[in-house]
């Protein structure tokens, strides 16, 4: 089975499409968040459609998409679930929200996915929003002054299957939609 | 008080949707700009003396007029949204609340320069500012102040937007180019520049986005007016983002050269009347100063005299009770994050000094190893292949120079002097932050 569908590939055309011609090697990254939409991460055969689509080999592919930490070349829990710890969230309490992320998502004993498959939880670098330090993205939709107590409500409340409202715009349900969005084939609500 | 100019819209809720920007006078400047000929734009802009606000503060027009004018091939806008450097957040604010102005700036800007295409680069975890760019490219298409025929001119233009994807080297212009064009976001060796060959081998103009907000109300209200705000040499205003230990942390636009002093204030000054400690100037890739410099004038000529750089504008404020050694590891421990390996001085460097900050923080501080850091710091300023690694010396080297007595008392007492604190997050790694950090040993890879 191919990753991506028929009229998934219909839109990998248009978004090749973005491009001049013979530049289409700039689709890389939207036609890897296509991917990932579909598989909720990157895999080998996802990486092979990709440099299908693009006239590239698959190392050429993995090489870019290894390099940009948004293109998640392993598995990863329905949820990403991202602390920024940098230094203005830092400042803020951001280490306690992150210890809270981890044991929230059942996470502490070390791992990139909980057993659930629910959470990935990463330390993030600055995530522009250091007026509303500490700041957590659920899926990158932004949490803004989070603490370790509203830090666990959010995993709670993901867990039992309700996204919670983000500081601004809407909330993608998952990674994966999250991914479309990416890909440029998502919607302002 | 100066009136804001790129903020002013921001006290009205409706302003991203493309009938109110109307309203407000949105979109005259482009109309004026279409019955102007592209060179007066650009004498504008440049009389204006408009300077890059993306760190380097390079003179707008200047940069526009390097565009060759009979290249034979197409030329490109590109705007830079790929605002990650940390304590910044002003793109940011500007793109969320008033979309509609970056784009009218962009659309000049591509008018002055001949071109037809521009390309947003928009940061990837920017998810919501992205979509609200999408949704205001949309609206301008239906206006017809994008695509064949602007505002009933012969021009034409079109905006594409693309995401990235997490990495800071991609603010880096060249680097960005790279990343636009598919490949890993590493930098280019200059020259030739991007205005000469940028995308696609073609001229490029990359501009930040505060910058190009700048433009429509340059070219509004015209040269003179934009050059009576703020000082000679650094003219307009600046949206200063302020964060950290501050009672109303923040965006302020105010006029350039205020001292520091004045913006702390408005942003309700330190959170729970401690004593200030220690501030970046532009962000984490600027020298800290220190409490010392409250009269500092916020223009980049008075921060650089103060040791210092304007950067991006980001006012990270430390307190009386922050550890200046945890505060440096960590920006530290940033720039290794964030290095793209292209250059050993960068890649080893930022992996070293993150180690032997963390054994300082973490207690097992040695006393030669704050010359040790200074050296590494020496050997790795201005050896980099772009100036990454010159911002990942900041931090160290100014915290060295401001709060050596704080290094020293972590070496001599084993713990924090600061926080009290015993060996901490610095030198006994945690579990999560080894696991996701610590790249594939040979037997993963080998499987």
């Amino acid at each position: 089975m191919p990753v991506l569908s028929p009229e998934l590939r219909e839109r990998a055309e248009a978004i090749r499409a973005r491009f001049p011609q013979g530049r289409e090697r700039s689709a890389i990254l939207p036609l890897l968040y296509l991917v990932q939409s579909v598989e909720g991460w990157v895999s080998r055969e996802g990486l092979r459609e990709v440099a299908d689509l693009l006239a590239l080999t698959t190392a050429e592919v993995e090489a870019v998409a290894t390099f940009y930490t948004m293109i998640r070349t392993r598995p990863t829990g329905r949820h990403f679930i991202g602390v920024c710890t940098n230094l203005s969230c830092g400042l803020r309490g951001a280490r306690e929200v992150h210890e809270a992320a981890t044991r929230a998502a059942g996470l502490e004993g070390g791992g990139e996915v909980s057993d659930d498959g629910l959470f990935t939880v990463r330390e993030e670098e600055c995530l522009g929003a250091c007026d509303a330090a500490p700041v957590v993205q659920v899926d990158f939709a932004n949490h803004d002054r989070v603490t370790p107590e509203r830090m666990a409500g959010i995993v709670d409340s993901l867990r039992g299957g309700e996204v919670p409202a983000p500081a601004r715009g809407s909330a993608p349900g998952g990674f994966r939609e999250a991914s479309a969005i990416l890909a440029g084939e998502g919607e302002a609500r | 008080m100066t009136e804001p100019i790129v903020t002013a819209r921001w006290g009205e809720p409706d302003t991203v949707w493309i009938d109110r920007y109307v309203k407000t006078g949105g979109y005259r400047a482009l109309k004026k700009a279409l019955k102007m000929t592209p060179a007066e734009v650009i004498d504008e802009v440049k009389a204006s003396g408009l300077r890059g606000r993306g760190g380097a503060g390079f003179p707008t027009g200047v940069k526009w007029s390097f565009v060759p004018k009979d290249s034979g091939k197409p030329t490109y806008v590109v705007v830079n949204f790929d605002e990650s450097e940390p304590g910044t957040f002003n793109n940011r604010e500007l793109v969320e609340r008033d979309p509609h102005q970056l784009l009218e700036g962009a659309i000049i800007t591509a008018y002055a320069i001949g071109s037809s295409a521009v390309f947003i680069y928009c940061r990837g975890e920017f998810l919501w500012p992205g979509l609200v760019l999408e949704r205001a490219i949309a609206e301008a298409y239906e206006k017809g102040f994008l695509g064949r025929g602007i505002a009933r001119s012969k021009y034409g233009v079109d905006v594409v937007l693309h995401r990235g994807g997490g990495a800071y080297i991609c603010g880096e212009e060249t680097a960005l180019l790279e990343s636009l064009e598919g490949f890993r976001g590493q930098p280019r060796q200059r020259p030739p520049f991007p205005a000469v060959e940028g995308l696609y081998s073609c001229p490029t103009v990359v501009n930040n986005v505060e910058t190009l907000c700048n433009v429509p109300h340059i070219i509004e209200k015209g040269a003179a007016w934009y050059a009576s705000i703020g000082t000679e040499r650094s003219p307009g205003t600046k949206v200063f983002s302020i964060s950290g230990k501050v009672e109303r942390p923040g965006n302020y636009e105010v006029e350039m050269g205020i001292p520091f002093g004045a913006l702390l204030e408005q942003a309700g000054g330190v959170l729970g009347n401690k004593r200030l400690k220690a501030w970046t100037p532009g962000g984490s890739s600027t020298p800290f100063l220190t409490a010392e410099h409250l009269e500092v004038g916020l223009d980049f000529e008075s921060i650089q005299a103060a040791g210092s750089l304007l950067g991006t504008g980001a006012v990270i404020v430390c307190d009386e009770s922050d550890c200046m050694v945890e505060a440096a590891r960590r920006l530290v421990r940033f720039y290794a994050h964030e290095s793209c390996g292209k250059c050993t001085t960068c890649r080893e460097g930022t992996w070293w000094a993150v180690r032997v900050l963390g054994r300082i923080q973490g207690g097992l501080g040695r006393p030669e190893d704050l010359p040790l850091l200074e050296d590494l710091g020496r050997n790795m300023f201005g050896r980099g292949f772009c100036v990454l690694v010159d911002g990942a010396v900041s931090p160290m080297e100014s915290t060295l120079r401001f709060f050596r007595e704080e290094y020293e008392a972590h070496v001599r007492e084993g713990r924090c002097p600061v926080t009290g604190e015993g060996p901490g997050p610095g030198v006994v790694e945690r579990p999560a932050a080894t696991a996701a950090e610590t790249p594939l040993s040979l037997s993963e890879v080998l499987g």
